[in-house]
């Protein structure tokens, strides 16, 4: 069958190549070609031989570390939906409802994106680049599962032109385009992505459904308990609710050296210390809540996790990515505990050192240059003597 | 004797067939000398086809500075000057009677004049190259520094050691006469584990240096940076260890000879072995007989960085090895990407191979596949971890794209060869090209600094 699949395409691919019937499909037929085989490519100069690993390995590495917080996020649709309309339903009942909720707003976040990928690539005359297949999964996963779907296809739009294929695709773009989705969500509708209507699905009009960040932000105390945040049977976006199902997907991360581990301990380390900080101040309830909090509630893991180590927007360079994270976490729960505005501070301090990553190179770079300077002028002070 | 200098970021890619310890000697017929091997030289040449020529005897000069002569390894007669595209001079093929008539030379005084005169009569000058931009050595250059490593960590590499236990005499010789021409600042650099033998490690005339670690411990390169790195405006010049006992030889003996012990090795042969030969023999004699079959990668030099060669083309002058390794075209995988992978070899640990430690893991078969297409650059901190240079890589190949000249300056590239760079090009997940992205930018510096 492979090889009858293999010999169909080889029989095809004349269409697509230049002069072919097809060729302005070219960067499409490769695209998929390339996903159903390895291609056959030799190394032409350079080194002979190649490590194993390429961008397609990286980037499927990373959808598998999300399927944790999906799944999990896919079956909290339901469960928090059940719990609002109380009444009781079996674990497929539950999934199931959440799978209906959660499905749409994946396939279109995938076909708005890819379309937008793929039209691009076919003008640059360039390969499709992998970078989509995770931020295609993302964007729906910090979204909340109410989201109206046409939200959800221009949002896409949005973040894939004017976040990344203005930047010039892939690899170039300077903001996160799955955060920056959901930021222009959160400026452009407010209604549908604040508030305690939104986060959970088919919500009766009775029953407020807020988030722990929404219950401090209205100065409320009355969280859920720190186990049940753990966990994650809170509302919330799809996928940012368990801390528990986040940390399977970190661990396959680490284990695999695909994400820094620079950033994501330093976001960690940077948002406990800033909780510390406010504990030690102490002027009000949400300061004085255990600094460990901020990392149950609201999006802190999943943005540590899987936004802050989007190796394209961060930081380059090691040293870099330590003073990129930690400002991350500090920056994300002083936004949370100071600004009533923005419940949630994880997005915008991403973005915001997301905006400040290539300074920060620029800095660390910069010594390197002047050690560089410095040691010509000693050593031509020595060789003169 | 300096303390040890560890290097922590490199990889020694472990393969299959390593060159047994074992000479062979070859009646090869055909030698070469190919102008392409020499960075930036436009060649003159002084022969043509059907000269009678002995060893010695010079096929060609450089035309910036016509002392810089370049002779035949063999005696015998000029076969063929071979032509590529646009007239390019890409070998001058002489054909061995078998002989080794020399011509002769006078050894002169132990000057640093009139040994830099015997080196440019004899044609052992080219065998001295400069750091930066890996060009010949200038005759009249005082360079800050002259380096000889005294191991070669790249995969199948040869055991310098059983070369300098097969020429001991003359590879003293050699290192004595570079002592003098570097006016005392000979480094030789030696490894912990791999160098052992007497010979290199009780080296009179030079300052020894012990580095361990993982490949690149063994370029040039990675030595000179972390004992008296390159800043603009300096030179340092650099020798293979088998080209030191060539210039030892003629300087113990008075005789030229350009004998040569190359490692003939990799997984694509039936026997890996050392054969014993002359400088640039034809590759055809080197794998005569040898060969799994036809479906394989010849690669003069190493196969981080040599070159594709076929068997109608000679080994390189500066390469010290010969690596064949399968052709990696031959295969369709159903959806790679997803499967685990166990016979792949990945440094990221995103195969089961990258769990293993190196020490523990049997040799690897790779082949020549691509494993991918060339994309943007996504990842970043992976070349930190094969570099062992305090330069930021990813930034100055960056540089390089862009052709930012005071940005490279700024950034080090004259510290850097394509050849520190092929573990960066190994391990990259964007499969860019690198080592001809730094060798395009280092030309680009070269000919605005020659003007």
């Amino acid at each position: 069958m492979i090889r009858n699949l293999r010999r169909y395409i080889d029989k095809i691919k004349p269409n697509f190549t230049k002069g072919g019937k097809f060729a302005w499909l070219q960067s499409t037929f490769e695209a998929f070609e390339s996903f159903l085989f390895v291609p056959d490519e030799t190394t032409k100069r350079g080194c002979h031989i190649r490590d194993a690993i390429d961008l397609k390995r990286t980037m499927i590495t990373v959808v598998i570390a999300l399927m944790p917080a999906l799944l999990f996020g896919i079956w909290n649709i339901g469960y928090q939906h059940f719990l609002a309309i109380a009444e009781s339903a079996t674990f497929w009942q539950t999934f199931g409802f959440g799978l209906l909720k959660a499905l749409p707003v994946i396939v279109v976040s995938y076909v708005t994106g890819l379309a937008i990928e793929f039209a691009f690539a076919q003008i640059r005359h360039h390969q499709v680049n992998e970078g989509y297949l995770v931020t295609g999964m993302l964007i729906p996963m910090v979204l909340p599962p109410d989201i109206p779907l046409w939200m959800v296809a221009v949002a896409t739009a949005f973040a894939v032109l004017i976040g990344k294929e203005a930047f010039g695709g892939t690899g170039m773009n300077l903001v996160n385009p799955a955060l920056t989705a959901r930021a222009f969500l959160f400026f452009a509708y407010p209604s549908v992505m604040s508030g305690d209507k939104v986060w959970i699905a088919d919500q009766p009009d009775a029953f407020t459904g807020a988030t722990p960040l929404g219950i401090l932000a209205n100065g409320g105390t009355e969280l859920p308990d720190a186990w049940t945040m753990l966990w994650g049977g809170i509302p919330g976006s799809m996928g940012e609710t368990s801390v528990i199902a986040i940390a399977l997907g970190a661990i396959l991360l680490l284990v695999t050296g695909i994400a820094s581990w620079r950033i994501m301990l330093s976001v960690v380390l940077g948002g406990g210390l800033m909780g510390l900080v406010f504990n030690l101040i102490g002027a009000n309830a949400y300061m004085q809540l255990p600094f460990y909090y901020h990392y149950l509630m609201g999006g802190f893991m999943f943005g540590a996790v899987f936004m802050a180590t989007d190796p394209v927007t961060a930081a380059q360079t090691n040293t870099g990515k330590w003073i990129y994270g930690f400002l991350i976490g500090a920056f994300a729960v002083m936004l949370r505990v100071l600004n009533e505005a923005y419940a949630e501070g994880m997005m915008l301090a991403i973005l915001l050192m997301n905006c400040f990553a290539p300074l920060i190179d620029h800095c660390v770079i910069a010594r390197n240059i002047k050690m560089r300077q410095k040691r010509a002028i000693v050593q031509q002070k020595t060789s003169a003597r | 004797m300096a303390s040890e200098i560890k290097i922590r970021q490199g990889l020694d890619i472990k393969l299959k067939g390593k060159a047994e310890r074992m000479v062979d000697g070859i009646e090869a017929e055909f030698f070469a000398l190919q102008p392409t091997d020499f960075v930036g030289l436009t060649p003159r040449l002084l022969v043509k086809e059907g000269d009678e020529v002995k060893v010695g005897t010079a096929l060609m000069q450089a035309k910036h500075d016509e002392r810089i002569r370049f002779v035949s390894p063999v005696s015998g007669t000029v076969s063929e000057v071979r032509r590529g595209p646009k007239r390019l001079l890409e070998a001058i093929v002489v054909k061995s009677d078998g002989k080794f008539e020399t011509l002769d030379f006078k050894v002169g005084a132990p000057s640093r004049e009139s040994l830099t005169q015997s080196l440019l009569e004899t044609g052992l000058w080219p065998m001295i190259r400069q750091r930066p931009f890996g060009t010949i050595a200038k005759p009249d250059d005082r360079p800050k520094a002259f380096f000889v490593s005294a191991f070669d960590s790249a995969p199948l590499a040869p055991d310098m050691d059983f070369l300098a236990e097969h020429f001991p005499d003359s590879l003293q010789k050699g290192l004595d006469v570079l002592n003098i021409l570097s006016e005392g600042k000979l480094y030789l650099c030696v490894h912990t584990e791999k160098t052992q033998s007497e010979v290199l490690l009780k080296a009179k005339n030079v300052q020894l240096h012990r580095f361990s670690g993982p490949h690149p411990s063994g370029n040039v390169g990675t030595q000179i940076n972390r004992i008296y790195p390159i800043n603009k405006g300096e030179t340092v010049w650099f020798c293979g260890l088998p080209e030191v006992i060539n210039i030892g030889h003629f300087f113990r003996t008075g005789q030229l000879d350009f004998s040569r012990l190359y490692a003939v090795a990799g997984s694509g042969l039936q026997h890996p072995h050392y054969l014993l030969t002359k400088l640039g023999a034809a590759i055809s004699a080197l794998v005569e007989n040898n060969l799994k079959d036809d479906h394989q990668r010849i690669v003069s030099g190493n196969v981080l960085t040599g070159k594709a060669v076929t068997e109608n083309d000679f080994l390189g002058f500066y390469h010290h090895q010969l690596s064949v390794i399968p052709e990696g075209d031959r295969r369709h995988e159903l959806i790679g990407w997803l499967w685990p992978g166990f016979k792949k070899f990945s440094v990221s640990r995103t195969f089961p191979s990258g769990f293993i430690p190196n020490a523990l893991h049997p040799d690897y078969e790779l082949d020549t596949n691509y494993h991918g297409e060339e994309r943007a650059y996504v990842m970043t901190g992976e070349f930190e971890k094969v570099f062992p240079f305090d330069i930021y890589p990813l930034q100055l190949i960056k540089a390089c794209l862009v052709g930012d000249i005071d940005l490279m300056e700024n950034l080090g590239i004259y510290e850097v060869e394509p050849e520190d760079f092929a573990l960066c090009e190994f391990v990259d997940t964007s499969k860019t090209d690198i080592q001809a992205i730094i060798r395009e930018a280092l030309e680009k510096l070269r000919k605005e600094a020659e003007g």
